[in-house]
Parts: C-alpha cells; sequence; structure tokens
C-alpha cells in the first residue's frame, strides 16, 4: 500500500506590520515622527541641562555643569539607556528620511523649466538639508564635547573648561550655523509631525504650525547663545 | 492686450518637446482658455498644428484643464482652474510660460495634454462603497452628524484636476489620495470598508510613481477646490490604523 503524499507550499510569509510601515512612505513618515518626538525631546533635555553654565558655582566652589556632567557619568543606566535609544531614533529617522529623498527622484524625472513656491516655509523645503548639516554636526560635536578628539584641550568632565575653550575660532562657526539648521528643521518638523500621526484637525493645526514656529525658535536662540556667550567672554571656566 | 506665450510644444510621449515662442491678442473678458482659441485659430489659418490643451466644462468644476503659468499650477490666481482664470489677472506686454504637469506618474501625451489615469486607477482601488440593492432605504435613516457631513462634503470637492502633484516638488499625489480616503472615511456609509480602502489606495498610490508628503503645503494654496491639508493626515492615520488593525486574511472569514 502505497501513501500518497502531498507537498502543501507554504503561502509566502505576509510582510509584518513593521514591515509593512516600513516598506510604505507613509509608514516611513509615521516612524520619523516617532523618532522626530524622542529627538526634540532629547534636545529640549539638553539644552536644560547646559543652561546650567550660567549658573555658576555651589557653595563647594564647583561648577554647577560640571556637578550635572558627573551626575549623569555616575548613571550608567540613564547616560546609557538615552544614547541607546537616541542612537536607534537617529538611524531610523535618517535612514527614512534619505530613503525618501532619494525615491523622490524618480517621482519627476523631467523637471520644470518654471516653477514657483507659492505657499511653503523655506525650513519645509529644506528639510533634507537641514537635517544632513545636523546629522554632520552630531557626530562632530561628539568628538568635539563628549570624546574630546576634537577638541584642543579637553579635559573629562570638566564641561565648564571644555566649553569656554572649545567653543572658540571656526567651532563657534559652526555651531552658530548647526544651531541654525536645527532651528529650521525643528520649525518644520514640530508641525509636521502631526500630520505624520494623524492628527490634523484644522482648528488646531494653524495653530500647532505658530506655535512650533516659537518653539523651534526659542530653543536655537538658546542654544546659539552658549557659543556667543565665550566669545563675550561671560563663561569662564 | 499683446502677450508673449512660451509653450511646450511635444508631438507625443516619445518626443523630447521643446517650448515655441507665440504672439496672441487678447483682450481682459476672455477666459485664459479662450485666449488660446483665438492663438489655435491664427495657428490653424498659418496652417501650423495648433497647441493641444484638455478642457471640458470651463467651469472650474470637472477637472479636465490645467498646466502651469509661469511656473504656478492653474496660473496666478490661487484656488482657481485655469479655465476660470481671465485675462484681466494680465497685463499688456506679459511674457507667460506655459508648461505641462511633470511627474512620472503623469505621462505627457501632446503639448499641455498630460495622462492622469493613474488618479482613475488610485480611485478603483478603493475609493467606494458597496451599498446593498434592493428596496431603496428610507431617507435619513442613517445619520451623519452635522461637522463630519460637512467635511466629508468639503473633501468631496476634489475635481481630481492634479495640480496638488504638479505644484508638489516631490510629485507627491496626497491631497487627492487624501480628500478620497477623507470624504468616504468621514460617512457611516465609508466604514465596512475602510481599512482596506486606506490600505489599497496608498499601496496603489505606491505603485503609480507619485512622491511621499512633507506638508509643505503646496498643494493646498493651488487646489482649485480648496481641499485642506487636514485630508493628509487622515490618510495618514487611516492608512497607520488599518496597519495595525489588519487581521490575517485567514482568521477574517471564520467558520461562516
Amino acid at each position: 500500500m502505497s501513501v500518497a503524499t502531498k507537498t502543501i507550499s507554504a503561502a509566502p510569509p505576509s510582510p509584518s506590520r513593521l514591515g509593512i510601515l516600513w516598506g510604505s512612505a507613509i509608514g516611513k513618515k509615521f516612524l520619523m515622527a516617532l523618532t522626530g518626538i524622542l529627538l526634540s525631546l532629547f534636545v529640549l533635555g539638553h539644552l536644560l541641562g547646559n543652561l546650567q553654565l550660567y549658573f555658576g558655582k555651589d557653595s563647594t566652589g564647583a561648577w554647577l555643569i560640571n556637578n550635572y556632567a558627573k551626575f549623569l557619568h555616575n548613571n550608567v543606566p540613564l547616560l546609557w539607556g538615552t544614547r541607546l535609544v537616541m542612537g536607534v531614533s537617529v538611524l531610523v529617522h535618517a535612514i527614512a528620511g534619505i530613503q525618501l529623498y532619494l525615491a523622490k527622484q524618480s517621482a519627476r524625472p523631467i523637471p520644470y523649466h518654471e516653477k514657483q513656491s507659492v505657499n511653503s516655509t523655506l525650513p519645509s523645503r529644506t528639510m533634507i538639508w537641514s537635517g544632513v548639516l545636523i546629522g554632520g554636526f552630531v557626530v562632530y560635536h561628539l568628538l568635539h564635547l563628549t570624546v574630546g578628539s576634537a577638541h584642543p584641550d579637553f579635559v573629562p568632565l570638566d564641561v565648564m573648561h571644555n566649553v569656554s575653550t572649545g567653543l572658540r575660532g571656526i567651532a563657534a562657526v559652526v555651531y552658530l550655523i548647526s544651531m541654525v539648521a536645527l532651528g529650521f528643521h525643528l520649525r518644520h518638523g514640530l508641525y509636521s509631525l502631526f500630520s505624520s500621526l494623524g492628527a490634523g484637525n484644522p482648528a488646531i493645526s494653524k495653530n500647532v504650525f505658530n506655535y512650533a514656529a516659537v518653539v523651534a525658535t526659542l530653543i536655537a536662540l538658546a542654544n546659539i547663545s552658549f557659543p556667543l556667550a565665550v566669545l563675550a567672554g561671560l563663561v569662564r571656566g | 492686450m499683446r502677450l508673449t506665450l512660451d509653450i511646450w510644444r511635444q508631438k507625443n510621449g516619445a518626443d523630447a518637446g521643446r517650448f515655441e515662442t507665440y504672439s496672441v491678442e487678447a483682450n481682459e473678458h476672455q477666459s485664459f482658455l479662450e485666449m488660446l482659441d483665438v492663438l489655435n485659430q491664427d495657428l490653424i489659418g498659418q496652417g501650423k498644428e495648433p497647441v493641444a490643451f484638455d478642457s471640458d466644462c470651463r467651469e472650474g468644476i470637472c477637472g479636465m484643464c490645467g498646466f502651469l503659468v509661469n511656473g504656478v499650477p492653474h496660473g496666478p490666481e490661487n484656488n482657481t482652474t485655469i479655465c476660470q482664470t481671465h485675462m484681466r489677472h494680465f497685463h499688456d506686454g506679459q511674457r507667460l510660460r506655459l508648461e505641462p504637469w511633470r511627474a512620472a506618474a503623469f505621462p505627457v501625451l501632446r503639448d499641455l495634454v498630460v495622462d492622469r489615469t493613474a488618479f482613475d486607477r488610485i480611485i478603483q482601488a478603493g475609493g467606494y462603497v458597496s451599498v446593498r440593492t434592493g428596496s431603496a432605504v428610507d431617507s435619513n435613516a442613517m445619520l451623519v452628524q452635522k461637522n463630519a457631513a460637512d467635511r466629508a462634503m468639503t473633501a468631496a470637492a476634489c475635481i481630481g484636476c492634479g495640480a496638488c502633484v504638479a505644484a508638489c516638488p516631490n510629485a507627491a499625489a496626497a491631497l487627492f489620495t487624501g480628500a478620497k480616503i477623507t470624504q468616504l472615511g468621514l460617512l457611516p456609509q465609508g466604514q465596512p470598508e475602510r481599512i482596506d480602502r486606506a490600505l489599497n489606495m496608498v499601496a496603489q498610490y505606491g505603485k503609480e510613481g507619485f512622491g511621499h508628503c512633507t506638508l509643505i503645503g503646496e498643494c493646498e494654496a493651488v487646489c482649485p477646490a480648496k481641499i485642506k491639508l487636514e485630508v493628509i493626515a487622515r490618510m495618514n492615520g487611516d492608512f497607520v490604523k488599518a496597519v495595525f488593525s489588519k487581521r490575517a486574511e485567514e482568521s477574517a472569514g471564520g467558520a461562516g
């Protein structure tokens, strides 16, 4: 007696939900909005921490900003947890953004002979370039004030010294330009992320559009104040 | 008024195409397309090939017409079709450049005429509702919130002209697709197919080769139907919700 055998070929595995998201432009923008929120929160936290540069010394004569640095470095889960989340967020955000930028090149292979912008803001049209600039700046910033290899006179955990000696000359210019790029990127990102997440009630989107401009400008100006304060001699280590 | 027109001339999809310059006598009471009719009469009289451009109703409600005038879809009057743009908005001696919509998904057929069947295929993918046949349902049996009805009707104003794609630096069809998804998704009749609609229309959108949306808002400014950017947010939300709520095919049917 022979037994008939039949090979049941399995249907090709349908892509996972995350795979569908990553495979579509809307899904990529959704992930960019989520990582953008995380990155924006980090920018805000980073800025608030850095404002301690202006708070002087504690009762023992130690700079408050240096105490803050020691606190962060002694708190390994917080420090490395943040670094991990930020690293993954930057990768997802940047890879999705660059892939979308490259994909759109084929959407209009023959360019217009003449094309006017009627309504859009300059930051909204230059997101890819402000993003690339910020990405390059982050690498430089880490080598400059975290690793110290791009710093002329780096002393670990002496933030006051590193900042007051480091944010000069060409480095100050790099910081200034990069913080303008950050302001541009936040100006459109903080507004458009709501749409990417599916929230677009016209009653509030006009307000979101305006608040994004205010928040982005404040964050950029506060960050720009650091190199300016060093150049003006207001921050001395 | 005498105008100088630089018009894109292209015999067919295989032709590389080029701008050719014409001079035409227009008066301020003409519509833009009537001005082109006069030019074409001149060209026919000279034994030349007239300029091909799309038009149908010439009332701004059908969505057939459209090209760029000096780099702006449907010309300098925002939220107006080119057929409803009148020559009083131009002045004597002006030089105008007429260019067709440019997008991989909208190949040029001839001169200023492009093939917009990509939009039809997006509609076919999900721009419908299924209704039971049989005796007519009582009118007003299905209640619709006023607010939802207003927003659905506002989205339904889309005439599918393609100006949103033309205005977008990414050649995205997000405003168009979003309008169709919003129009049906806001009404009770559109609920049963809402998940599939979002997945299928967005998938077709991608297949047609349109770019992605970065919400810069150029489309909203030129849209003759005044479709709002909120429809794009609704499309995004419906799509993401659909991805997370879609059940596998085999478990969806059940035993009956």
